[in-house]
């Protein structure tokens, strides 16, 4: 028995130093490790340059294989985030002629199967959004991003491009009318491999499995619905944003309860906007909480149709002041930041409004009473919500809150609650449309991530519906003015100067009805360290690693 | 016999053509632009309109409906909308995985329904009979997305035994028969199986009873037989009852349920449903459903041919 028991120890103390000796030679563990990211989108998304899924595609696909001729800047996450040289080196606008930009293109740069960039990719990749005559051009590409760079010229009938070879490294693009927001415009366009396309046969869906871009990290796996796993491209051009993490892997779980569940499972290390109420319990888990303002808006879109109630300034500014925004912030978990305008006050393009959105019901009751209404004479308002969708944080519960607020001041809400996408047709339909079914409002939550989405495309009176999403039919000429004076102002202070005075009077005017600005909360494990919540949709996970 | 297997096969085909139909109409009834979830809502009227010609939206129903049934029939159900892929290469990678789904809540689903309603209407009355059909009830009442939520809250979160989600460290595309695998089987396959295990323990039970009252029974007693083969008798008869309910349970579960296949984020056919109605991607969504909709009807032909093989009776009708 005791021979039996010594014989056992001796097999336990080979075992184990054998164990030792295996892990002493053994491969090393990498150094970055592997990054397990759930997403909220309910797919993968697209890879063939341009992603769809909105921002979230921009962030998890789209950023991380390909660079834009200008890029965002997201290594800080104390200011807001600006524009960087991307694949441009430089760029600037013509002495004379301000409808012409010159890009100078960063030399030595590579894609990821070893072609090199140039000016006759940038031109393809142009081709690729707006020729339809070119091989490479595609409709579904092009409905994903070219509303987002309205000021470049292309006329199909006379084949006019606004996109010109200078030289190898060297392009020029002309603008419809002098327009300095067209940088805000290009790093949206981010650009793909010809040589690949040709490669795969010139099938873009031959292309979205086996893509090449000149981004930080290279796609080398994707799974429909399941999976896409990246590896740093060694080969970048930026060597501050050379990927740390040996692998990422995106997963869509659209669910937030299957997210966090997934989270404290361990499946994931990673999780996108987490259930503001499930973030004490993660937090209990050890799970970090990371968030930051960044530019976004949540707030009721309001109709300027003949009859609307909130033609009435006064009736606007009371809304504006019935919101218990502080209320709305703790029904939020505290993940929310009030607003006070449109953007925040640390946005350079706050200015200084007058009119201050603080709760204060009896002022705006004294509003309501000087535009004759009031508990006995209620304003009665239909409000178009969805139950859920990106960015809408919890619509139903926030709105909810609002109508019970308002209602102390004698505005009596209904609400017409819809799915997202119903709402989205709807938005796009504007307020006049028999789909808005008289409407006076509608609650889509916005980024302000740039002028033209931040202010333009709602304020200016030629783009309501089916030109753009002035959803509201809002058309104030002295506000024209003040747009077309930004997007004539070339000098970076000068033109902020301007969207500071469109957002002084936006907010002086109460346009619209605010409430919060999400802070984007995200959870992760402690191993995972080095991520910086840049003030922006999109984030850079090249700085992150596993500890 | 024969003749009966022809004439049942034969049926299919109005009965496929009668699917198409049905398939098409109920996917275009359904309100909202089949563009509107791809296309940024922020997207120039004129771009939608292109693509709206591009997949052939512009065109009217009938030929809409013509052009997808001409295709259908050379076995090319199109191209999904929202991702670009062909439609037949999403099927092929979601079917067999909510195959093994359903092969896991069959196995146990059956199992336990055949096991419980056997013994229910074998001792009818009595306390075990009280117990499994309680449990059938519960199988039957409780919701599918109750339970998988609370059966991850509970194995997954709280325990930390079981993963919440997915096929497998390397998804689908690394599916192996081993035990890291089957552990993502174990919660949608017990979600899964809870609904035909109680009805097949309620069918089972009442068959059994009422088989058990007949005269033939007592004759086969009064023969001398032993319980065992006057089992065998009962279980003999029960079985074309049990047999065509299990085939439309079969059929459900190899239709994929979206509702377990989402909250465990199963990649199959159920997945693939909830992805095509939420991004209105009519092509996934007719060719997913004109696909679950055929499995149904020649799986309700299998079941017709081998209940008629058990019982000559049904193949005499």
């Amino acid at each position: 028995m005791k021979s039996k028991g010594r014989q056992t120890l001796r097999s336990l103390a080979v075992a184990a130093a054998a164990a030792v000796l295996l892990a002493g030679t053994g491969p090393a563990r990498a150094a970055g490790g592997e990054l397990r990211v759930g997403m909220t989108a309910a797919d993968i998304p697209l890879s063939w340059g341009q992603p769809d899924q909105g921002f979230e595609g921009f962030r998890f696909m789209g950023l991380m294989l390909y660079d834009a001729l200008i890029n965002w800047d997201m290594s800080s996450a104390d200011k807001a985030s600006g524009l960087i040289p991307g694949l441009a080196e430089s760029w600037s606008v013509g002495e004379e002629d301000k409808t012409k930009w010159t890009f100078k293109l960063r030399q030595g740069v590579k894609f990821h199967d070893g072609s090199d960039f140039d000016a006759d990719a940038v031109l393809w990749n142009f081709d690729r959004l707006f020729d339809k005559d070119a091989p490479q051009y595609s409709a579904r590409m092009a409905s994903l991003v070219n509303f987002r760079i309205p000021s470049i010229v292309y006329d199909a009938a006379t084949n006019t491009k606004g996109w010109k070879k200078v030289d190898s490294h060297t392009v020029e693009f002309t603008t419809k009318s002098p327009d300095s927001f067209f940088p805000y415009q290009i790093c949206y366009i981010l650009l793909s491999s010809p040589a690949q396309f040709d490669a795969v046969g010139g099938d873009w869906n031959k292309f979205a499995q086996s893509p090449s871009g000149t981004g930080p990290w290279k796609l080398v796996q994707i799974v429909p619905r399941e999976r896409a796993e990246f590896v740093p491209f060694k080969e970048h051009w930026d060597p501050t944003r050379q990927p740390k993490l040996d692998k990422v892997i995106t997963i869509p779980i659209p669910d937030p309860n299957a997210r966090t569940a997934a989270l404290l499972s361990g499946q994931v290390d990673w999780i996108e906007a987490p259930a503001p109420d499930a973030i004490p319990r993660l937090k209990q888990q050890d799970m970090v909480i990371s968030s930051n303002l960044y530019p976004h808006v949540w707030s009721w879109h309001l109709s300027r149709v003949e009859g609307s109630p909130w033609n009435d300034v006064r009736v606007r500014k009371a809304a504006n002041l019935a919101i218990d925004r502080d209320g709305i912030v703790s029904l939020l978990g505290g993940y929310a930041v009030k607003a006070s305008g449109h953007v925040s006050p640390a946005d350079p393009w706050y200015g200084a409004p007058g009119f201050e959105l603080r709760y204060d019901p009896d002022a705006a009751r004294a509003l309501m009473a000087e535009a004759g209404y009031g508990p006995d004479n209620p304003v009665k308002v239909k409000m178009m919500i969805s139950a859920s969708g990106s960015g809408q944080m919890l619509p139903l519960p926030m709105n909810e809150y609002m109508q019970q607020n308002l209602a102390e001041i004698g505005i009596e809400v209904e609400f017409e609650v819809m799915e997202w996408q119903s709402l989205l047709d709807r938005w796009r339909a504007g307020a006049k449309a028999e789909q808005a079914q008289g409407a006076h409002g509608i609650n889509v939550s916005y980024t302000t991530q740039d002028p033209y989405s931040s202010f333009t495309r709602f304020l200016r009176c030629d783009l309501h519906a089916p030109a753009g999403v002035n959803w509201g039919y809002h058309c104030d000429e002295e506000m024209d003015v003040l747009l077309n004076n930004a997007s004539l102002a070339f000098d970076p202070a000068e033109r902020d100067g301007w969207l500071a005075k469109v957002h002084t009077r936006e907010v002086d005017n109460a346009l619209f009805l605010w409430v919060v600005h999400d802070v984007a909360p995200r959870a992760m494990t402690k191993q995972v360290k080095g991520f910086v919540q840049a003030r922006n949709w999109f984030q850079s996970l090249t700085p992150v690693y596993m500890e | 016999m024969l003749n009966y297997i022809i004439r049942r096969a034969l049926y299919v085909i109005p009965i496929g053509l009668g699917v198409t139909v049905l398939v098409f109409a109920l996917v275009h009834m359904s309100p909202g632009d089949p563009l509107s979830a791809v296309v940024p809502p922020d997207a120039p009227e004129e771009m939608v309109q292109e693509l709206r010609k591009a997949y052939g939206f512009d065109k009217p129903l009938p030929v809409q409906y013509f052009t997808w049934l001409g295709r259908v029939l050379t076995g090319d159900l199109g191209v999904s909308v929202a991702r670009g892929r062909e439609v037949v290469e999403e099927l092929r990678i979601a079917v067999p995985n909510t195959f093994i789904l359903a092969a896991g809540g069959t196995l146990l689903g059956f199992t336990l329904g055949a096991m419980l309603g056997g013994v229910a209407g074998y001792f009818q009355g009595r306390w075990i009979d009280k117990l499994a059909t309680s449990v059938a009830i519960t199988g039957v009442s409780v919701p599918h997305y109750w339970l998988g939520l609370v059966l991850v809250i509970i194995f997954s979160v709280e325990m930390n035994a079981l993963p919440s989600f997915g096929m497998g460290p390397g998804g689908s595309t690394a599916w192996a028969w081993d035990a890291e695998h089957m552990r993502h089987l174990v919660l949608p396959v017990i979600t899964l199986a809870v609904i035909p295990m109680g009805l097949i323990t309620r069918t089972v039970r009442a068959t059994v009873a009422e088989i058990l009252n007949q005269e033939f029974v007592h004759a086969l007693h009064a023969k001398g037989l032993l319980q065992r083969q006057v089992l065998a008798h009962v279980v003999r008869n029960a079985a074309p009852t049990t047999l065509a309910v299990m085939g439309l349970q079969l059929g459900y579960l190899l239709g994929g349920s979206i509702l377990v296949e989402t909250v465990f984020q199963w990649p199959g056919t159920g997945s693939l449903l909830n992805s095509a109605i939420f991004e209105r991607d009519l092509p996934l969504l007719q060719g997913t459903i004109l696909v679950l909709a055929m499995f149904f009807v020649l799986l309700n032909l299998i079941v017709d041919v081998v209940q008629s093989a058990i019982d000559p009776r049904m193949s005499r009708r």
